[in-house]
């Protein structure tokens, strides 16, 4: 069981903050793969990879890093702080 | 060091006058304080979402970094989430050394981090409705003047 968190435009277009994820997945990308595969508005949040940035256990990662042993992982775009 | 995330207001003034208060080693003080900036007319407020818990991590690493790249006697960042009206001030940093030029230059680099590695995201709301205000490459690129 994974927490998955969404954040700002990610986050509205999932429209929920968080959920529990059961997955087998391995890698960020797997996750992604699975979440997509749920409903539209997944594929739709995931669509451009290229516009979203990870966190796993609220560490700035990629999508290509291994899932094992992470209790958190976040979606949301590039962040916009200052 | 000190980070501060906070949805309340702060009197950036106080907040320096305090700011390394009492030591006396210190030559230089650098502020820098960022305000909502109605960028093209018409903005309602500003709506800032963060990551609780991430957000704290990252700019205490942040502080962290600047720290082991120049000699600081002390280290502020104080940054907002939550509604803003133009004019609010969102954040602000400030940094103590010795000698200004590691205080300009780590507060630069504060700044420049920040921006783009702290998990803060602003919407600007005007009465045409809600945007996110989409990070800038060159934000990003900003980043490699510390690489």
């Amino acid at each position: 069981m994974i927490n998955v968190l969404y954040f700002a435009w990610v986050r509205e277009r999932i429209g929920l903050p968080k959920e529990q994820v059961e997955t087998a997945a391995t890698t960020v990308m797997d996750l992604v793969e699975e979440l997509r595969a749920r409903e539209e508005r997944y594929a739709l949040a995931f669509s451009d990879l290229s516009a979203l940035r990870v966190a796993l256990d609220q560490d700035l990662s990629d999508f290509d890093a291994s899932l094992d042993g992470v209790r958190e992982v976040a979606f949301f775009p590039p962040m916009t702080g200052g | 060091m000190r980070v501060v995330v906070q949805e309340a207001p702060f009197d950036a003034g106080a907040e320096l006058n305090a700011f390394a208060k009492g030591d006396t080693d210190i030559g230089a003080v650098v502020s820098f304080t960022g305000v909502t900036r109605d960028v093209s007319g018409g903005l309602a407020r500003m709506q800032i979402e963060h990551y609780p818990g991430m957000t704290e991590r990252a700019l205490t690493q942040i502080c962290e970094e600047a720290c082991a790249r120049w000699a600081l006697a002390d280290v502020l960042v104080i940054h907002r989430f939550g509604t803003m009206e133009p004019g609010d001030n969102i954040m602000m940093v400030a940094t103590a050394s010795r000698h200004r030029a590691d205080a300009f230059a780590a507060a630069d680099f504060l700044m420049d981090y920040l921006k783009s590695r702290a998990p803060f995201w602003k919407k600007e709301v005007t009465a045409d409705g809600a945007d996110w205000v989409a990070a800038k490459d060159s934000d990003e690129d900003a980043l490699d003047r510390w690489s």
